[in-house]
């Protein structure tokens, strides 16, 4: 019985371990970093914690770190407020648009003959095969003003040689690439809600007088929603902290907290800014997070 | 146990069951008609050009193996297919070509099919909804059909918080709602276990003399058909083998399919001796040196092959001989023995290698019975016990 209880304890320990060391960790690295100050030193911050220096000079270090990142990060004077709601927006506009295509798409594959199913979902997950960076520069070659698109347009006589669709560096070239990326990451979790649908719940309402239409409002629609909360989550919190596709895609005003931190990074090299950003970006991505894991938690007893 | 019945229907369901024959009336007009009605699905044909008249609040039953096309017919009804070739009428309206949600029926589903993010109470609504029905008689509906299935204690519950018997009667209750002019119930009965379906059945019953509405159930339980019913329809690879009353097809199968699907059933093979009006002598070919005289009129001729059909039930075992061993009568060795509890089943072996079965009920608690395996038996039966099937 006691070997049991161990192993038992050791299945448990395993996750928890990963997420101490690749999660709780890392992140008490950066939050020391956001309360320390900007240095021109190896690394580039002050104080630096030296156990070898003794326990009083520790205690000293400690005393030095302080919230003044925070302050200057939250401050209305600094564009930071204004990247995490226009991130904010542009994530959850994009979702939206994610959930309006992809819902029609896994809906048509959950009601797909059985045999082929396969084979779609198959089709929904191929891009993965393709790095995802080739993929957002590849809407470059399609978007850009001589691109696929607008030479399409022309041949068709859509628009004019000297009239070309201004969409790359714009937000619509961000919401495109945010839609095609993280598409799959929409589709999978509806099609998984809908594919465990019960059909006879639709001949039900049909047989009580519902036409087709209603039916997916008052019967589909309801029982799809765990899948839909999920679809959505999964592209919303990786959309809010995007940098790829708005670095490549978007245009000079496009603003957005990744691409903010990466030039406070990189650009002004102050890691102890860029710190704060993110331990921001995560509290401010924490609430939907703790949404979506009550949402699970009534889920899981309803079963 | 009791039912929401009211007392005196319950006094007068005796004499309804008695005398209700519409089909035996040429004026009567039938509620359903099939009219050659043929279902193919690809290559696969489910039901063969059929024609089928079901009367106004007759409690029908389709009957057959899985397959056999009985769940199709149905659900053309409903309206979940519609037929290839043929007619559908229900009260005189065509409805081949009307969608589901626009027919007069309710089904209920084998499955139940209940809504589960919806409570019992918004279930059983739900049709009376679709119907704009104002709050007040939607209320009023739902609380009589709580009652009808005993679950008002129930109404606020989620279905994954019922028990399958509880589920069955939402099921039930959500499908009376709309007071249909036919119910459609597909096995309903299946997921319940045996006590509960017994019951089930005969409340099934009354429901359906208390609400004078139509059923047709589809089952391939021939117990739950003869039960319920008062007319079943045996189908076999979508054609209608026999149409009748429990009794007629239990006691005059009209084929060798109908006597082996409905019941236990010796089947022997006979060749025809004599013809006589009310009288039928054959030489059985399990044990020729013996006569069977079967009380029939029959249409086969002297020296054609047929199938006598014996069920145990109506066959004596005994280890002395009858008075004349010459007819209706056979001698073989106990095989094996099924004890039931309340019927033991002989199975008996007869010289040729023929096994018959008798049932014998258990009069006595007496755990030794008389007779017991390798016994030399006589096992014998009266004239009007057997039927001879020409088909």
């Amino acid at each position: 019985m006691a070997s049991k209880a161990t192993g038992r304890w050791l299945v448990l320990a395993v996750p928890y371990l990963w997420l101490l060391a690749l999660f709780l960790v890392p992140f008490l690295i950066v939050f020391k970093i956001s309360l320390s100050q900007d240095a021109i030193a190896q690394p580039p911050y002050l104080p630096t914690f030296d156990l070898s220096e003794g326990w009083a000079a520790f205690k000293e270090a400690f005393a030095e770190l302080s919230f003044e990142n925070y302050g200057y990060v939250l401050s209305w004077d600094n564009e930071f407020i204004e990247a995490y709601g226009s991130s904010l927006w542009i994530a959850g506009i994009s979702t939206i648009l994610l959930l309006m295509v992809g819902y029609p798409i896994a809906y048509g594959m959950a009601r797909a003959p059985k045999s082929i199913r396969p084979t779609l979902l198959m089709l929904v997950i191929l891009p993965f095969w393709t790095s995802f960076l080739i993929r957002v520069y590849a809407w470059i070659g399609i978007l850009s003003p001589e691109g696929l698109l607008n030479q399409l347009l022309f041949a068709l006589g859509i628009i004019g040689r000297d009239t070309p669709l201004q969409i790359l560096n714009t937000d619509t070239a961000v919401y495109i690439g945010i839609v095609y990326s993280y598409l799959p990451f929409m589709i999978l979790p509806l099609y998984a809600a809908l594919e465990k649908m019960d059909e006879t719940l639709l001949e039900a309402a049909a047989d009580l007088g519902c036409p087709p239409l209603a039916a997916f409002w008052k019967i589909t629609w309801p029982l799809s929603l765990p899948g839909v909360f999920a679809g959505c989550l999964l592209c919303f919190i990786p959309a809010v902290g995007e940098f790829v596709i708005p670095d490549l895609l978007g245009g000079s005003d496009t603003l957005m907290i990744g691409k903010v931190l990466w030039t406070e990074f990189s650009v002004n090299r102050s890691w102890t800014v860029s710190s704060a950003v993110a331990v921001l970006l995560l509290l401010v991505l924490v609430i939907p997070i703790v949404f979506y894991q009550n949402l699970q938690a009534r889920e899981v007893e309803r079963r | 146990m009791s039912t929401g019945v009211t007392e005196k229907t319950q006094k007068t369901i005796g004499g309804i069951r008695r005398t209700f024959a519409p089909w035996n009336d040429p004026q009567a007009v039938p509620l359903i008609r099939y009219k050659n009605v043929t279902k193919r699905f690809g290559e696969f044909v489910a039901v063969d050009n059929l024609s089928l008249d079901i009367y106004e609040r007759e409690f029908f039953a389709l009957l057959g193996p899985s397959g056999c096309g009985k769940t199709t017919l149905m659900r053309m009804l409903a309206g979940f297919e519609d037929p290839t070739e043929g007619q559908i009428t229900l009260a005189g309206q065509d409805l081949v070509g009307t969608p589901p949600y626009k027919r007069q029926t309710n089904m209920m589903f084998q499955s139940y099919a209940l809504f589960p993010h919806m409570t019992v109470w918004d279930n059983i609504a739900f049709g009376l909804k679709q119907d704009r029905m104002e709050k007040g008689a939607i209320d009023a509906r739902v609380e009589e059909m709580l009652k009808l299935v005993k679950l008002e204690k129930f109404a606020k519950r989620k279905p994954h918080q019922l028990s399958g018997g509880q589920r069955q009667r939402v099921a039930l209750a959500r499908s009376l709602a709309k007071r249909p002019k036919v119910l459609l119930l597909d096995e309903p009965l299946g997921a319940l276990d045996k006590k509960l379906r017994e019951e089930t059945q005969f409340e099934l019953m009354d429901i359906q003399m208390e609400l004078g509405m139509t059923f047709l159930i589809v089952t391939h339980d021939q117990e739950e058909a003869m039960t319920v019913a008062d007319r079943i329809a045996v189908m076999n690879h979508g054609k209608l083998v026999q149409v009748d009353q429990p009794a007629v097809i239990y006691e005059h199968p009209n084929s060798r399919y109908v006597a082996d699907f409905v019941g236990d059933v010796n089947i022997l093979d006979a060749t025809v001796e004599t013809v006589e009006p009310g009288m039928v002598t054959l030489r059985p070919v399990a044990a020729p040196e013996r006569r069977f005289r079967i009380a029939q009129d029959c249409a086969a001729k002297p020296g054609d092959t047929v199938a006598i059909a014996l069920r145990p039930e109506k066959m004596r075992v005994e280890l002395d001989p009858p008075a004349d061993t010459n007819v209706n009568c056979v001698q073989g060795e106990i095989w094996d023995i099924g004890y039931l509890g309340d019927l033991s089943i002989y199975h008996v072996e007869l010289p040729g290698g023929v096994r018959v079965k008798a049932a014998k009920p258990n009069l006595t608690r007496m755990v030794e019975r008389p007779i017991t395996w390798d016994d030399k038996v006589y096992v014998y039966f009266s004239p009007d016990a057997g039927v001879v099937l020409t088909s």
